[in-house]
């Protein structure tokens, strides 16, 4: 794989409510920062559009038909990925790898405060035969997969109140962090437990939000870009999708992904980044994510600090999901957005990993360099 | 648009299809893992051969399913592996292959399944109330159109513009439900009269019943592989030579709905990839999308094999029969074999791929050739994806 560089983000939203801002506003107004940043003109510059999208969460049949007006991409090949935004960044690169493009703009989005029952749109991912007729809250099933880990690996309550009070606390450097706070973790600790073993503070709420990235071959990056961030491996993968034949307690999407996406960059080991950006939707979530990354003894180390920003190994140092919320498709292009400040402001190497959330065992990996 | 010669070639080694036919009683997976398997066993690979899979499935309210395409990587053999859903609209099918194909030529895979899947007839209490939820929510959807009614303002124009009588439209129908006989897959073959489709009961005038595709379940699957490894499974390759895609803008109302621009642009980029100067010419075989019978008009012109208005007098005298200059619809297309949405799309591909191959059977060509090419039409009629093919 040939690396590609990241020339330009933009973001709109990060709110629990965007009220006064369609969804397609919200598109407009993320690709118009990511054009300005990246110095390009989306009607001649660009060759091809990738939108981040389902058609539930939108609450239109065929959404994609909404996609190319708001970032300037009608009359010109643009086209849907039914998945995270970091699947979409991964359609991309493979875009530009494969010669058809040279600059690709990758967009997604979410406006969950028009979802008027967010649970029961989880619900419809659901097996229809064998899983949905029960009516299982989607926490509890993540509530399972955390008792699992924990009892795996021995990861307690305390450590997960942990990553709780770091990320939340990280959140607060940035300013898209509506959860961002700084929290006691006994407070955390002492709080009711929606399903065990997660207190409400351990699950991240959804947000509003559009992210825009925008990606470009290594030869014509360097037009836009005096120091593009690269993508140098990028790699997704599906576990078992069915829930009743899921294997709990590990993240096998990811460790298949990071693999293949270390392999390309030649990463030899995720510790030799200066910082990891996973998606950490329940806090137990980020301990499993690393563990799939092939960080060994992730209990050891966080009790130690090393996940700390500014230790040995920053893990989600913007504050991840539990700080910002997750945009739903775009929680990958969240996670990646944050990457690509902190490489920005002079970090050298890290690794994001996405994960499209419960009922799925479908996630993203990228190695980035500046 | 950048046109790379260096990239990896890519050919098509299986496909394999389900029958389309009304109320499956059989599960989404279980008509992908169907289509897979038959797609696998001709290819002579093994499911854990398969280094990623390629999901195209259309509007989710169908099948009734969130996040379908982890629902349906389980039936076409995508676990544990690199697997993703890409959609636009009724285009999906073609853009199922177009996907698998940068999956090889960008070299992430060596060995790619294409699945498509559609199941529309779980859809109460008609497949069509999931097109209620496809327009502009704040302008057109308080108005409650019907899909129905946009096609015949574009059918309506279309014969306007060109001065274009049903008759000359009614020919497709007649001409697809035929080719459709020999369809072993086909829900719709018959053999119809221009006369009957005139009789037909009007749905929303120009459009009658005989003028539209049915309502299908069904599922394909395509298996495209790197160069290399295609030479090592099959000594018929069929390659993969142009790819295109493009989406108009959303606003439908203010287009010129007599042209498909969008196809066009589609087109020109997959001629160009291609090395096609004279579509007319160099092109042998094509399965346009025709999920009404004028559309097939429509995208012929679209796809340049036609100049603008001239389809409907090419195809009365013949040019596209089965045993014309370009046989256009060999397979029976959408109105003959049905209409899963998205695997209608990859049927398309599959099509040109056994007359490539020279399998059609009695859907066979008669006379021989060596490029082809399918189209898919689809979103708020502003989506075209169009694939060329080499043996």
């Amino acid at each position: 794989m040939k690396k590609v560089g990241v020339i330009g983000v933009g973001w709109f939203g990060f709110s629990p409510h965007i009220h006064d801002h369609s969804f397609r506003e919200m598109m407009f107004e993320a690709s118009q920062r990511a054009y300005h940043d990246a110095n390009v003109n989306p009607r001649e510059d660009v060759d091809a559009f990738i939108s981040c999208q389902e058609d539930f969460w939108e609450g239109i049949s065929i959404s994609d038909e909404f996609a190319p007006d708001p970032v300037g991409g009608s009359m010109r090949p643009a086209m849907t990925v039914a998945g995270d935004g970091l699947q979409g960044v991964a359609h991309g690169v493979m875009m530009i790898n494969s010669g058809v493009a040279d600059v690709v703009v990758v967009e997604a989005h979410a406006k969950p405060s028009d979802v008027l029952s967010f649970s029961k749109v989880v619900e419809l991912a659901m097996d229809p035969l064998y899983v949905r007729g029960a009516n299982v809250n989607y926490h509890f099933i993540a509530g399972l997969d955390a008792v699992k880990f924990m009892e795996r690996t021995g990861v307690t309550r305390e450590d997960l109140a942990e990553v709780v009070v770091k990320n939340k606390a990280s959140g607060l450097k940035t300013g898209r962090a509506p959860f961002a706070s700084s929290l006691d973790k006994d407070y955390v600790e002492s709080l009711e437990t929606v399903v065990y073993p997660l207190s409400k503070a351990d699950i991240a709420q959804p947000v509003d939000a559009s992210i825009v990235v925008v990606v470009a071959s290594e030869e014509v990056a360097r037009k836009f870009n005096d120091a593009p961030v690269w993508i140098t491996g990028i790699s997704f993968a599906t576990d078992s999708s069915n829930l009743e034949l899921a294997e709990l307690g590990r993240a096998s999407y990811l460790a298949l992904a990071s693999k293949e996406a270390f392999k390309t960059s030649k990463l030899e080991s995720p510790l030799k980044v200066d910082g990891i950006f996973v998606d950490d939707r329940y806090s137990y979530k980020e301990l499993m994510h690393l563990e799939a990354l092939g960080v060994q003894d992730v209990m050891g180390m966080l009790r130690e600090g090393y996940f700390n920003p500014g230790s040995y190994l920053p893990v989600n140092p913007k504050g991840g999901h539990l700080a910002k919320g997750f945009p739903l498709e775009a929680s990958g292009l969240s996670l990646l957005l944050d990457a690509v400040e902190y490489l920005r402001e002079g970090e050298k190497k890290a690794i994001v990993a996405s994960w499209r959330g419960v009922p799925t065992f479908t996630g993203a990996v990228a190695v980035m360099e500046r | 648009m950048r046109t790379n010669l260096y990239f990896r070639r890519v050919a098509v080694i299986g496909a394999g299809m389900t029958p389309f036919k009304r109320r499956y009683l059989e599960t989404p997976q279980e008509l992908a893992w169907e289509a897979s398997k038959t797609a696998l066993e001709e290819a002579g690979l093994e499911l854990r051969d398969v280094d990623c899979v390629v999901i195209g499935s259309a509007p989710d309210a169908f099948d009734g399913i969130h996040m379908k395409g982890e629902y349906l990587s389980h039936g076409s053999g995508g676990v544990r592996k690199p697997v993703s859903r890409v959609y636009v609209g009724g285009a999906t099918g073609v853009m199922t292959v177009i996907s698998a194909w940068y999956h090889v030529a960008s070299g992430l895979c060596r060995k790619v399944l294409a699945v498509a899947e559609e199941k529309m007839s779980p859809g109460r209490p008609h497949p069509q109330a999931v097109f209620r939820y496809i327009w502009d929510p704040i302008t057109e959807k308080p108005l409650n159109p019907n899909l129905i009614w946009i096609f015949a303002m574009e059918m309506h124009r279309y014969m306007y513009v060109n001065k274009v009588s049903k008759e000359e439209i009614a020919l497709v129908s007649v001409k697809n439900k035929r080719n459709a006989l020999a369809n072993p897959y086909a829900q719709l073959g018959a053999e119809i009269t221009v006369e009957d489709v005139l009789k037909s009961e009007v749905l929303v005038w120009p459009v009658q019943l005989l003028d539209v595709s049915p309502v299908s379940d069904g599922a394909a699957a395509m298996v495209l592989v790197e160069g290399d490894v295609a030479r090592r499974y099959t000594d018929t390759p069929v390659w993969v030579e142009g790819v295109g895609w493009t989406l108009d803008n959303t606003s439908w109302p203010n287009r010129e709905l007599a042209y498909p621009r969008y196809l066009e642009n589609a087109a020109r980029m997959a001629y160009k990839m291609a090395g096609i100067e004279r579509p007319q010419k160099e092109i042998d075989v094509v399965e346009p999308y025709d999920p009404f019978d004028y559309k097939e008009l429509h995208h012929l012109e679209g796809l340049m094999l036609a100049k603008r208005g001239e389809a409907p007098s090419l195809l009365k005298e013949g040019f596209f029969d089965k045993d014309g200059e370009i046989p256009s619809s060999p397979s029976g297309g959408l109105l003959g074999v049905g209409n899963p949405i998205a695997a209608a799309g990859l049927m398309k591909t599959i099509s040109i791929y056994w007359q490539l191959k020279g399998t059609g059977g009695r859907m066979q060509v008669k006379k021989p050739v060596h490029t082809g090419v399918a189209q898919a039409w689809g979103d708020l009629m502003q989506a075209s994806t169009v694939v060329v093919m080499r043996n």
